[in-house]
């Protein structure tokens, strides 16, 4: 099928041309910019939720009860749920899909395993397309599950209207709760496993934190968020607060909670008119990355395989440092070696 | 436009043994491969659903129970309902000899029993969808 006729047919609700399209984005099609041109428009109703924290916090189990929650409310519901890949051999084992086996046979459930083939941040290179296809078929949820992150593994709030952070009892003290980095990207906090010993210390921990650094925190979330509200006077009441809490996923436990929760924050965004922008920094980023791939992509093809062998030995043989040459090629001077 | 063979490794029927499965997913993996695992006691409904969604190239089939004549025929009647009738069978485990030529004429590409070296998998699956469909 061609993309025309693929997107076409997704539009209209078709599955193999919905997964066909995805396969032509984790491939880099030479047809994405047409693609996304064609399905940027239907894009801007779904309700993006990133799902992400540390590997084993249960953030795939946390996704599956999500998913049940929101079908019992008549929603359709998307998963992207993102694995590593291999820095060695490329190749990937993604196993998500085993914690989301009773949602299998629910035709308002599409889940898609996507690995990160190289891309750092916690997300796959792929998933801000895969993310806007998803949107664009009419799910009225698309649930992201990052990597299982670290601390610095933040790009998922620029991605997601709601970003959920997940932790387990018995990783850290109050330390790495002031730490920098992915407790500062959370709009809703969940503590998970709640019914093992620590939680309260997890929570205790959490909550100190935010009681104290409340403001900080949202000074930071401003820097990731371009498009918080300019009247400082009133900022205390458009602000949103971070919601703490605790969640039992292999039971579904505290579900209802977390749903009421996630609606209150996009009815918060909608009130504070903050829908589209909260995930509008995305686009800035898309067009920074594929603008900087594509001119890259021209020079090195204006490159004859004599300049690339000498601009290859350069930098193999400590000739020059790596910014000095970028720097050079900028200048538009030529990186063939004089001599 | 890069692309990546993707395979679904599932455990189909009433089988606990997983162990083979694992190991193939882990030799795919290793091999470049982007590989699927549902896990155990899938329907062929299950599989066949994973396999569309996720878009792959490959489904390993692994099957110790001995319902592979009852089983793997019906993956194979689902992908071809859903339009995947391109995508490469191959199933593994316990299947008496006999059944070897029926199952490849039901349309399965590859069957591997005890003692098959992972290298054999990964390079039955690169030969095969390296050659134009």
């Amino acid at each position: 099928m061609q993309p025309q006729e693929l997107i076409y047919k997704a539009l209209a609700g078709d599955r193999l041309a919905l997964t066909r399209l995805l396969s032509l984005f984790e491939n880099q099609t030479d047809d994405l910019a047409e693609i996304m041109e064609q399905i940027h428009p239907h894009t801007g109703k779904a309700h993006r939720i990133g799902i992400t924290g540390a590997p084993g916090t249960g953030k795939s189990t946390l996704t599956t009860c999500l998913t049940s929650a929101f079908r019992k409310q008549d929603k359709t519901v998307a998963i992207l749920a993102i694995d590593p890949s291999s820095p060695f051999s490329g190749g990937a084992l993604l196993g998500d899909r085993i914690r989301m086996r009773e949602l299998a046979g629910d035709s308002g459930v599409f889940i898609r395993s996507m690995a990160t083939r190289g891309h750092t941040g916690g997300i796959a290179s792929a998933a801000y397309q895969a993310i806007a296809l998803f949107d664009a078929v009419g799910f009225d949820i698309v649930l992201i599950e990052t990597v299982g992150a670290g601390q610095g593994e933040v790009e998922i709030a620029s991605m997601a209207h709601t970003t959920i952070v997940v932790e387990a009892p018995g990783l850290g003290d109050e330390i790495q709760a002031n730490k920098a980095g992915i407790l500062e990207i959370a709009d809703i906090f969940v503590i998970n496993k709640a019914d093992l010993p620590g939680a309260i210390q997890t929570e205790n921990a959490l909550r100190s934190v935010f009681d104290v650094n409340h403001n900080t925190v949202h000074k930071h979330l401003r820097d990731i968020d371009i498009s918080e509200p300019k009247d400082e006077s009133s900022s205390h009441e458009v602000q949103w607060h971070c919601q703490i809490l605790k969640t039992v996923a292999r039971t579904c436990e505290g579900i209802d909670n977390l749903v009421t929760a996630i609606h209150e924050h996009a009815s918060h965004l909608i009130k504070t008119d903050r829908w589209y922008a909260k995930v509008a920094l995305q686009y800035d980023r898309q067009f920074e990355s594929h603008l900087s791939k594509a001119l890259f992509a021209s020079w090195k093809a204006s490159l004859t395989p004599e300049d690339l062998d000498n601009l290859n030995k350069q930098l193999n043989c400590r000739i020059h440092a790596p910014e000095f040459l970028a720097e050079k090629v900028l200048n538009g001077v030529s990186i063939s070696q004089k001599k | 436009m890069e692309k990546k063979i993707r395979v679904l490794i599932a455990k189909p029927g009433l089988d606990g043994h997983d162990r083979g499965a694992k190991v193939i997913a882990r030799a795919l993996r290793d091999a470049g491969m982007e590989v699927i695992y549902t896990g155990l006691r899938q329907t062929a409904e299950m599989i066949a659903e994973a396999a569309l969604q996720e878009d792959v190239d490959v489904v390993g089939l692994s099957i110790l129970s001995g319902a592979h004549m009852t089983l793997v025929p019906k993956v194979l009647d689902l992908l071809n309902a859903n339009g995947q009738d391109n995508v490469l069978v191959l199933v593994g485990g316990i299947i008496p000899e006999a059944d070897i030529p029926l199952l490849k004429e039901k349309g399965v590409f590859e069957v591997f029993g005890p003692g098959a070296f992972t290298t054999e998998v990964v390079n039955t699956i690169q030969q095969a969808l390296a050659q134009p469909a």
